[in-house]
């Protein structure tokens, strides 16, 4: 018998049931396509505005920093305001995504380059799928439009995402999930980021940067 | 081959943690800061209690349907391209990975914190095929140079203070120049980093664990706040998830709802900063990403849980608040516990996976005060199994002669109430009697265990039982 029979059975004859029981199967399948959401915090609740001030609220908390600006042309010359105040350099790494390569970034002196990161970017930027109000948090799709490794590797993170994204809870951005890639169907990875990378393993003192990001500054669009 | 034990020595273990200055200092961390954390997380959240309910309840369901759902869950995996393997037993799915590293000629094995990987003794298994593996998450990095074992789920170097830390990666990191200051935790961490990049660019494959597996997608869900186990999982062109069989939940509407309970539980965090979904390989037009996706479903004892009394501790989602709260710990650390697990979760589960012949003093280290069961995010009723492994202990006849006779005794009065009330108020009366003077005991036969350390207190004459009794009467 092969492990995987053998396992199966094994739980099978701890449990006292059949294989072939179709009640089971019907109860397990029923779940899964139902997808039902569970208890739901009020705190994310609301309307785009009340949800964008809770995003705030608990952005800050976890330590990124937050700036709005009016629209999406915007963006450029706040990126660059942010790497200065910040004493950084003037570079900025990003994937393909065209509602980041279409910004006015001539109006910026920041110098661009694209596609995944090697390990050796300062800085990145990426375009959010969404937010999340609840907890202040940034979910993140792979693709070549923003890969995975520009979210980890550059020691300053820099969000674009726009109020309107701004979901109540984790569930809406499953829901988003479902009606983009279909029911089931996921991309390779997909990130809930909430702050910048830490760590508590020497002595419980809370240390920032420790393996991803230091700083994770989110650009929030309105309108 | 599984870690080896050392919970037979309970009781040394515990003697030499107790007398262990450094360890008793770094304990106190966790004495103070993980319970004010959760308390606080717990308390700003008002749906916290119905959210207990609601995973405990999802747990449960899981777990009677787990045969299905596995099925369900590999089936998708196999459908996004990624590839499930099966292990019976620890020894199979060590053998799993090495020949997987081996047949891709890897060298080097980056890895995300994984418990069941400690449980499994996957490092020593890579190393012996020649493949270094080597831990990302700070604290696993720092025990894994000093060639210790977690004493703890999700802190693992927390018996260490930070002068312990300086010390070893002067002794490791041999190219650090003698004046570099390295007082500050941050230094400590900046150093660590550097390191650590090169190993996670150099890593021919990633190691990580899995809290859940979602049957809906075939996805395999991980949470960290350093980004390690992130980068494990993106950067090599492999990428192998070790899980155990019970971490499958239906869909990711159930697994956010196990995540606003596992944060809050384990560090007192709203969210933990990063909480990462992977799916299968990379997609044809992604431009990062691992080439492969593998997952390798252990069961390692927990099939035989399942239909026992102790399928309840099969909920576990490994938060740490139960060892966070448990005043053994505090007093012992999770190193005296001597397998993978400590404190109350590490009591009902290590009987389970290693034997209560090898693991029954763990049970007995408990004073049953139930904090653990009152902040268990999935309401394992830890008690009340770790009163069955002492049951089981009894019957099998592996407890001490003494503790068994005198059981013995107490249950032949306790069988016969009114022998039993006749009993203790004559002991009473003539204890009583015997103390007048002092009020106090400094030895009594029989007590030698309770008076050694403190004095036992002369009764007041009659028993509890006798003045309810006339109490109630007077009402």
């Amino acid at each position: 018998m092969s492990a995987r029979d053998e396992i199966l059975a094994n739980v099978r004859r701890s449990l006292g049931v059949s294989a072939t029981d179709a009640a089971r199967r019907a109860n397990v399948e029923g779940r899964v396509q139902r997808a039902a959401p569970g208890v739901r915090p009020l705190r994310g609740q609301g309307d785009e505005g009340a949800r964008v001030a809770i995003f705030i609220e608990q952005a800050l908390l976890v330590s990124a920093s937050v700036a709005q600006v009016p629209g999406l042309d915007a963006v450029p010359a706040e990126i660059a305001r942010y790497l200065r105040a910040q004493n950084l350099p003037a570079t900025l790494r990003m994937g393909a995504d065209e509602r980041l390569a279409n910004l006015p970034w001539g109006e910026t002196q920041l110098s661009l380059s694209t596609g995944p990161s090697a390990g050796d970017d300062l800085n990145s930027v990426s375009f959010a799928e969404a937010g999340v109000a609840e907890t202040g948090t940034l979910a993140l799709v792979s693709g070549p439009h923003n890969p995975t490794t520009l979210n980890f590797l550059p020691d300053n993170h820099i969000v674009v995402l726009r109020a309107g994204d701004v979901e109540p809870d984790y569930e809406a951005v499953w829901s988003r999930l479902r009606a983009r890639f279909g029911k089931g169907l996921m991309p390779r990875t997909v990130n809930l980021v909430t702050g910048p990378s830490r760590s508590a393993d020497i002595e419980q003192k809370l240390l920032l940067g420790a393996h991803g990001p230091r700083r994770l500054h989110i650009v929030l669009v309105r309108g | 081959m599984t870690a080896h034990p050392t919970s037979p020595q309970f009781k040394d273990n515990a003697h030499r943690a107790l007398a262990d200055t450094q360890l008793q200092k770094a304990l106190g961390n966790v004495r103070h800061n993980f319970i004010e954390k959760r308390a606080s997380a717990a308390g700003k959240l008002p749906e916290f209690e119905a959210l207990r309910d609601q995973a405990r309840d999802l747990r449960d369901h899981v777990l009677a349907h787990l045969d299905i759902y596995l099925e369900a869950y590999e089936a998708k995996v196999l459908a996004s391209g990624g590839h499930v393997h099966w292990a019976r037993t620890a020894e199979e799915a060590c053998r799993i990975v090495v020949d997987l590293a081996k047949d891709r000629g890897a060298k080097s094995v980056a890895k995300g914190k994984s418990m069941v990987s400690e449980e499994i003794g996957l490092n020593a298994a890579l190393e012996r095929a020649g493949i270094r593996a080597v831990e990302t998450d700070l604290g696993e990095y720092i025990i894994q140079l000093r060639g210790e074992a977690p004493s703890h789920i999700i802190a693992p170097a927390v018996h260490l203070n930070q002068e312990d830390v300086e010390a070893e990666f002067r002794r490791v990191h041999t190219w650090l120049p003698k004046d570099r200051d390295l007082h500050e935790p941050e230094a400590l961490l900046a150093e660590a980093r550097a390191e650590l990049r090169a190993k996670f660019l150099a890593a021919d494959i990633g190691v990580t664990g899995a809290n859940f597996l979602v049957a809906e997608t075939g996805t395999s869900i991980i949470v960290t706040n350093e980004g390690n186990g992130d980068l494990s999982q993106v950067l090599p062109r492999v990428h192998v998830v070790v899980a155990s069989i019970e971490k499958i939940v239906p869909t990711l509407e159930d697994a956010s709802g196990l995540l606003r309970v596992l944060a809050r539980s384990a560090t007192g965090q709203d969210m933990s900063v990063y909480t990462t979904l992977s799916t299968g390989p990379r997609r044809a037009e992604d431009s990062d990403g691992p080439g492969e996706y593998h997952v390798v479903l252990i069961d390692n004892g927990r099939s035989n849980m399942l239909g026992s009394e102790f399928e309840e501790m099969l909920r576990c989602i490994r938060c740490g608040a139960c060892m966070n709260h448990c005043p053994v710990y505090h007093a012992v650390g999770g190193h005296a516990y001597g397998w993978v697990y400590p404190g109350p979760m590490g009591a009902v589960l290590t009987p389970s996976l290693i034997g209560v012949d090898k693991a029954g003093h763990l049970p007995n280290a408990s004073t049953f005060c139930g904090r653990c069961e009152s902040v268990c995010p999935v309401r394992i009723p830890l008690p009340k199994l770790m009163r069955h492994w002492r049951e089981r202990e009894f019957e099998r006849h592996l407890s001490p002669a003494v503790a068994r006779s005198g059981l013995g005794l107490w249950a032949f009065f306790a069988r016969r109430p009114a022998l039993y009330r006749l009993a203790t108020s004559l002991a009473m009366g003539a204890l009583s009697l015997a103390g007048r003077r002092k009020g106090r005991f400094a030895s009594l036969p029989f007590a030698s265990g309770w008076t050694q350390t403190r004095d036992f207190p002369a009764p007041e004459g009659r028993t509890f039982q006798a003045q309810w009794k006339a109490r109630g009467r007077r009402s």
